[in-house]
């Protein structure tokens, strides 16, 4: 069982590096998401799958009989499913209001807050390369796109 | 339960409070503005008692829910988790003050007070959890602050910078949490103290390299190392100056802080020989393209910011060492740095609201305009350039000096090399924004007069007075370092503190 789950991880593992190499900030986030579950199987992996049964101790018992499954890799995944959840909606929340401000999602034309154009051979160009954009109009466009359109 | 007890919980349960009853009273910002202080100084006042208790008594471990170590989650305060607590909460108070004057409601509807108290959370937790699980937890809380906190002002180049923080960072704690695992199936613990006795046993020390390894790469990422540094000056100049000073004071140092305590408790250098060499040419390379990309810049968040990466590479000098010197050169130089470097962040707003501009090349004149803002910008970045008698120096000669009796006077001499640099960038800020005749089209300015001047110059001075008494007293903090470097290199009262305690 551990070596096709050992398997299974090294295969979410390359298809998220995959996905987070894309230039499409959709993708990455997908890639994300993988890479998340990747780190879950992980940790139960590493737990040993060792029985089938609920892990509860029964009635007039003091230990686990034999057969019962490693509870702590459970509660360790589960605690890192709802973090991963959490900061997954975030991001893809992120993304939206990015693609609202930015007016793109292609993490080559996303370049407001690091401008190509430095290092300047001047003070004064650099400052001028520096300094913030003007804030976005609804009828702005990256340039990329700009020129898809007249093509 | 006993004092340390109380105290170790009342550490994370003040700003879990504050960010539960800003979240709550979210409209009503001058309740907000008063639950932050008055958590800020009861933090403050905690995690000073926090401290002494420490100096008092040693190490302290507190077992939440009264498990057992090493099955329960725990909280211990060494003299390194108990300075960094007392520095942070130092950090928490003055920004909180600050960012009363600049711009306050904007950021309060947006949520300014709640995140605060979030992330210091996350920080003080990070600090003093002793289960390795746990500290992933922390830093998740950290993290989702900072996500939000990174957006206040909702700019344009903002979202930008955030969409790259954000993903670059959650790579780092998924590597982290795949650490985590792979760590549990090696040994079966998480417990650091645990871990601590079970790694160097581990008849595979292949695996344990691999995942000292992983460990290196996701704290490296967090403390913004070389060559994983990126999403840090992609994105610490676009956020609002009080931000930018909470962030750069804790986050990459709860990063620092992290590699210490996992590369000293639960791997020692006996353990995997090969990660002190590693870390320390990446010490010197992540110095170097600090302080080299710092010289490139024109902008004065641009230029803190990569100073800030600079820096992180001397704290790495003591984790590369691992002698008892070396890691209170660490913890000093982790002490200065947080309580300067947030301070430039803040004097850069004061720049920026009395200029009306970052860029340096739009400044000018403030000397004769502002001589006490000068003074209060001179402060913190000579002791960044590391001259005496400030704070920065006594960092710096520390490291140095560990350096030359570990054998590695070349780590030294980098060391040296980059402050000489960082002297060059404070002085490019001086000379350009106050000295130089302000320029023909030089923006139009809010001034700093009235309140807004003492909401905003006060934190700011007492930060440089902290600063100096560091440089002008430091008998007691070299030796609360020296003490702290003794105990991370010893291990045992660690240990012993937190696998020793039984349940009360």
């Amino acid at each position: 069982m551990e070596p096709l789950l050992a398997l299974l991880f090294g295969v979410l593992l390359g298809a998220s590096v995959y996905l987070m190499l894309s230039r499409s900030l959709i993708r990455v986030i997908l890639g994300l998401i993988v890479l998340g579950n990747a780190a879950n199987l992980s940790i139960f992996t590493s737990g040993r799958i060792f029985g089938f049964s609920p892990p509860l101790v029964p009635e007039g018992a003091t230990a686990l009989l034999d057969g019962a499954a490693n509870p702590l890799p459970q509660a360790l995944v589960l605690t890192a499913i709802v973090i991963s959840f959490g900061l997954t909606a975030f991001v893809l929340v992120l993304a939206w209001a990015a693609n609202g401000q930015l007016r793109t999602l292609d993490t080559s034309e996303m370049r407001f807050a690091e401008p190509p154009g430095l290092p300047a051979p001047t003070p004064e160009e650099a400052a001028a390369a520096e300094a913030p954009l003007p804030p976005a109009r609804a009828d702005a466009q990256p340039p990329r796109a700009a020129e898809r359109a007249a093509a | 339960m006993t004092l340390a007890d109380w105290l170790l919980a009342l550490c994370v349960a003040i700003p879990l409070f504050a960010c539960a009853a800003n979240s709550a009273l979210h409209a009503q910002h001058r309740a907000q503005r008063v639950v932050t202080l008055a958590c800020a100084a009861l933090l403050l006042a905690v995690s000073f008692a926090l401290l002494f208790h420490v100096q008092a008594n040693g190490v302290v471990a507190s077992q939440m829910g009264d498990w057992r170590a090493p099955f329960g989650i725990t909280l211990v305060a060494d003299l390194l988790g108990a300075a960094m607590v007392v520095i942070g909460a130092v950090m928490y108070l003055a920004v909180a003050v600050y960012a009363l004057a600049d711009g306050a409601e904007e950021r309060e509807r947006q949520g300014w007070h709640p995140l605060l108290g979030g992330l210091m959370l996350g920080v003080s937790g990070a600090f003093l959890a002793g289960d390795i699980f746990n500290l992933y937890v922390w830093f998740e809380v950290m993290l989702i602050s900072s996500f939000g906190m990174l957006v206040i002002g909702q700019a344009r180049e903002q979202f930008d910078a955030a969409v790259k923080y954000a993903v670059l960072n959650l790579g780092a704690t998924t590597v982290f949490l795949i650490a985590v695992g792979m760590l549990y199936g090696a040994t079966g613990t998480l417990n650091m103290a645990d871990l601590a006795e079970k790694v160097p046993q581990n008849e595979n020390p292949g695996l344990i390299a691999a995942i000292a390894f992983l460990f290196l790469c996701s704290f490296g990422a967090k403390a913004a190392v070389f060559p994983l540094f990126f999403w840090l000056p992609a994105a610490y100049h676009t956020a609002a100056a009080p931000v930018a000073a909470i962030f750069a004071a804790m986050l990459t140092k709860v990063g620092v802080y992290a590699l210490i305590r996992v590369f000293t408790i639960v791997f020692p250098p006996e353990a995997v020989p090969m990660i002190g060499p590693m870390v320390g040419l990446i010490a010197a390379a992540t110095m170097v393209t600090g302080v080299l990309g710092a010289a490139a810049h024109w902008d004065i968040r641009r230029i803190l910011s990569f100073h800030i990466i600079s820096q992180i590479g001397y704290m790495l000098v003591g984790v590369a060492l691992g002698t008892p010197l070396a890691l209170a050169g660490a913890v000093l130089y982790v002490v200065h740095h947080i309580v300067v470097k947030a301070n430039l962040f803040l004097v850069a707003g004061a720049i920026n609201r009395a200029g009306g501009s970052f860029q340096l090349a739009h400044l000018g004149g403030l000397w004769k305009r502002d001589p006490w803002l000068g003074i209060l910008f001179a402060i913190p970045a000579l002791s960044l350039a590391g001259l005496p008698p400030l704070s920065g120096f006594w960092g710096k000669l520390v490291v140095a000096q560990s350096g030359f009796e570990a054998g590695q006077a070349w780590l030294a001499a980098v060391a040296l090399a980059v402050g000489l640099l960082t002297l060059y960038s404070m002085l490019k800020i001086w000379t350009e924004a106050f000295w130089k005749n302000a320029p023909d089209d030089a923006p139009a300015a809010l001034g700093l007069a009235g309140a807004t001047r003492w909401l905003m110059l006060g934190p700011v001075a007492c930060l440089a007075a902290v600063t100096m008494t560091i440089g002008l007293f430091t008998e007691p903090f070299a030796a609360l370092a020296l003490a702290a470097g003794e105990q991370l290199a010893g291990r045992e009262a660690y240990i012993a503190a937190v696998l020793g305690s039984a349940p009360r």
